[in-house]
């Protein structure tokens, strides 16, 4: 992880920290379910031709303050406060997995920040034909499967860090679980379809081929409901972790749309 | 020391292929496995053995709240709390309780158990459970990261609208009211006794201690996997300077008395083995939202774990047998003589003086569970009475009307028939 940097903001009292790294201009990410606990190929990808910033939402590795949000107003005020206080002034934003969701509300709620979006499977939506999967409510040891197509991709994603004991490691990442389940329980449905409308700019949805969690068919809803230009990439080979499972993949659709 | 009569109302009749051919006995249970005309007799039957444990002399008769759940009929304690109020007269009537975070808003609470406790004249027992996430997060689909957040807060609502004597608003985090005025309001003042069924978490134990609330461990697991518990609550009660009065205590034991133990061993073996096998048929998929346990707790637990993990290996993935049931404590069963040296041991060695026994379990008969409850009353309770009682106050008991001031249920007089 040669040449990352760390930063804090406060959201809510509470710190969050900010991952940095590459030269160009801005791209913002925001993680998915289990958050960001160490940086990764396609963030790399990404680094080598932008300036990626990376902050960690509430609750996940890095933040906390989770447990101050009651209410989606909250999550997204604090996203607001995050990514602002990160340096978000319409620069591009990637959101993944629960990041998404929050990414969607950032570009509809305050249009200004972001100059060009990019969902990779976000939360928010509810098909009852396709409902998403209950991440929560999974038997032992088959959460990588879910979530990924290749399920060692998440399992070494989520390894525990060096310097940090497996106990304390085993209570951070229920922490991130729990920060998602905050914001989406019980059935992910945000009701984010009400402000589809207001996201104008333009927009690379992206999603996993074999996504277990959120169906492709959700791609279409999404492109669908945001008013901005529209492009879509189904990623071959890739779960609901799309950028984990398929990192030059995923890449090359972002830095394409991105530019 | 106090013997409260408990009933789960199990449903009795599932299939004796339960284990394989369903994935749980809770939240998702298979639907079509409930007769309604079978649920019709066993509430019926259920009620009648809870109304006759009241009749012998027992000091409590206990329901409790599941949702979706094989094991539990009781979706709703209170509406057969009420009927018992109608029809026992001396007991208390002890609901171990209302999950508080699933009550919307939660001053349902406060006004159904105000009524209880105006039906029955004073005999409520309200017992406020957090709930288990099987019923409060996935069959009640509240949130596992707020739900102690908003049992809290539900608990202030119920308490201030119990003791308030004036209409007032309520500006919580969770639940807004500008109008809270409960009518009726208890007979019992300030309030009913309160009592807390809980897990084994430190924060439980501190809360029942600084609000003086009696704290319950409802083991499945009989005394002995249940003593490391109730070891570590009298440690931290000592810890924070609270006296060993057992009345703080309450403790869920099963029980099946007969003449002899060769007899109980062959009278409480099915039911023993239906409760155990099918009923703790849990799918692990539900047992641990995230959230639903405090950082604290999991901090706490994290060298017992591996206790936990293989009592439910045991328990709730195999399916005990009989011999360990036996063996483990889950049951006590014997002549009258030895369960009541048993029992005696049990809460001296646990110092518990609210001692609360499951004589009807599993699929058991009707027939059976009032041969095992009349023993029980007529010989074991006699050996049990004065444990505790000259050492200690049971300061949280009912105070019920004077009998005199007491309502008696009859029906209005009808013309003769001819």
């Amino acid at each position: 992880m040669s040449g990352l940097a760390e930063r804090s903001v406060t959201v809510n009292g509470a710190p969050c920290r900010v991952w940095e790294k590459g030269r160009g201009s801005p791209v913002f990410y925001l993680a998915g379910f289990g958050g960001l606990p160490r940086w990764t190929p396609f963030l790399d990808r990404l680094a080598g031709h932008h300036r990626v910033i990376a902050p960690s939402l509430p609750g996940f590795p890095g933040a906390a303050g989770h447990d101050r949000l009651d209410t989606l107003v909250d999550w997204v005020a604090a996203t607001l406060d995050l990514v602002e206080g990160a340096g978000l002034a319409g620069a591009d934003l990637v959101g993944a997995s629960v990041g998404g969701t929050l990414a969607a509300e950032v570009a509809a709620m305050s249009p200004a920040l972001v100059r060009r979006l990019v969902l990779i499977a976000p939360f928010g939506l509810y098909d009852k034909k396709a409902p998403p999967a209950d991440l929560w409510a999974q038997k032992p040891g088959t959460l990588p499967s879910l979530l990924c197509a290749d399920p060692k991709t998440y399992t070494d994603h989520m390894a525990v860090p060096q310097g940090v004991s497996a106990e304390e490691w085993s209570i951070i990442t229920t922490r991130a679980s729990e920060a998602a389940a905050r914001l989406l329980w019980p059935l992910a449905d945000t009701r984010l379809e009400r402000r589809l409308h207001r996201i104008r700019c333009a927009t690379l949805i992206v999603w996993g081929a074999a996504d277990k969690v959120l169906a492709p068919s959700y791609a279409e809803r999404f492109a669908t409901g945001i008013a901005g230009m529209i492009s879509t990439s189904i990623i071959p080979g890739a779960g609901h972790l799309a950028d984990l499972d398929q990192p030059a993949r995923v890449a090359e659709a972002a830095l394409t749309a991105i530019g | 020391m106090k013997l409260l009569w408990f009933h789960l109302m199990p449903y009795t009749e599932l299939p004796d292929d339960f284990r394989e051919r369903h994935n749980s006995v809770w939240v998702d249970i298979d639907s079509g496995l409930l007769d309604p005309a079978v649920a019709h007799r066993l509430y019926n039957e259920f009620m009648d053995e809870l109304e006759y444990a009241a009749s012998l002399g027992f000091d409590a008769i206990c329901v409790n709240e599941h949702h979706a759940n094989g094991y539990g009929l009781m979706p709703s304690p209170n509406l057969i709390a009420a009927s018992l109020a109608r029809r026992t007269s001396d007991a208390a009537i002890c609901i171990l309780g209302n999950s508080l975070a699933l009550y919307n808003p939660p001053t349902r609470v406060a006004e159904e158990m105000a009524m209880i406790d105006c039906i029955s004249g004073g005999r409520l027992i309200a017992g406020f459970p957090v709930g288990t996430p099987m019923d409060t997060c996935f069959a009640y689909g509240q949130n596992p990261s707020t739900l102690r957040a908003r049992y809290l807060e539900a608990h202030d609502l119920v308490l201030e609208a119990w003791t308030r004597r004036k209409t007032f608003a309520f500006n919580g985090r969770f639940n807004q009211l500008r109008y809270v005025n409960t009518w009726p309001h208890p007979v019992q003042k300030p309030h009913p006794p309160i009592w807390i069924p809980g897990g084994g978490s430190v924060e439980t134990w501190q809360w029942c201690a600084a609000m003086d609330y009696v704290y319950c461990y409802l083991s499945y697991f009989g005394y002995k996997a249940g003593r490391e518990t109730m070891m570590g609550f009298w440690r931290e009660m000592e810890r924070l300077g609270k006296d060993r009065n057992p009345y703080r205590a309450g403790f869920l034991q099963f029980v099946g008395v007969a003449q002899t133990r060769d007899e109980a061993m062959k009278l409480y073996k099915e039911p023993a083995e239906y409760f155990y096998g099918r009923c703790l048929h849990v799918d692990s998929r539900y047992v641990n939202p995230p959230g639903y346990n405090s950082e604290a707790t999991q901090r706490a637990r994290i060298t017992s774990q591996v206790a936990l993990a293989s009592q439910r290996a045991a328990t709730m993935s195999g399916g005990a047998r009989w011999d360990e049931i036996l063996a483990k404590g889950f049951v006590i069963i014997g002549s009258p003589d030895e369960v009541a040296a048993q029992l005696r041991e049990v809460a001296t060695d646990l110092n518990v003086g609210h001692l609360m026994v499951l004589q009807q379990f599993g699929n058991m008969s009707r027939d059976l569970a009032t041969h095992n409850t009349r023993l029980f009353a007529e010989q074991v309770i006699p050996q049990l009475r004065g444990l505790f009682e000259k050492e200690w106050e049971d300061r949280w008991w009912p105070k019920p009307l004077p009998k005199p001031s007491r309502a008696v249920p009859q029906a209005p007089a009808r013309e003769a028939a001819e």
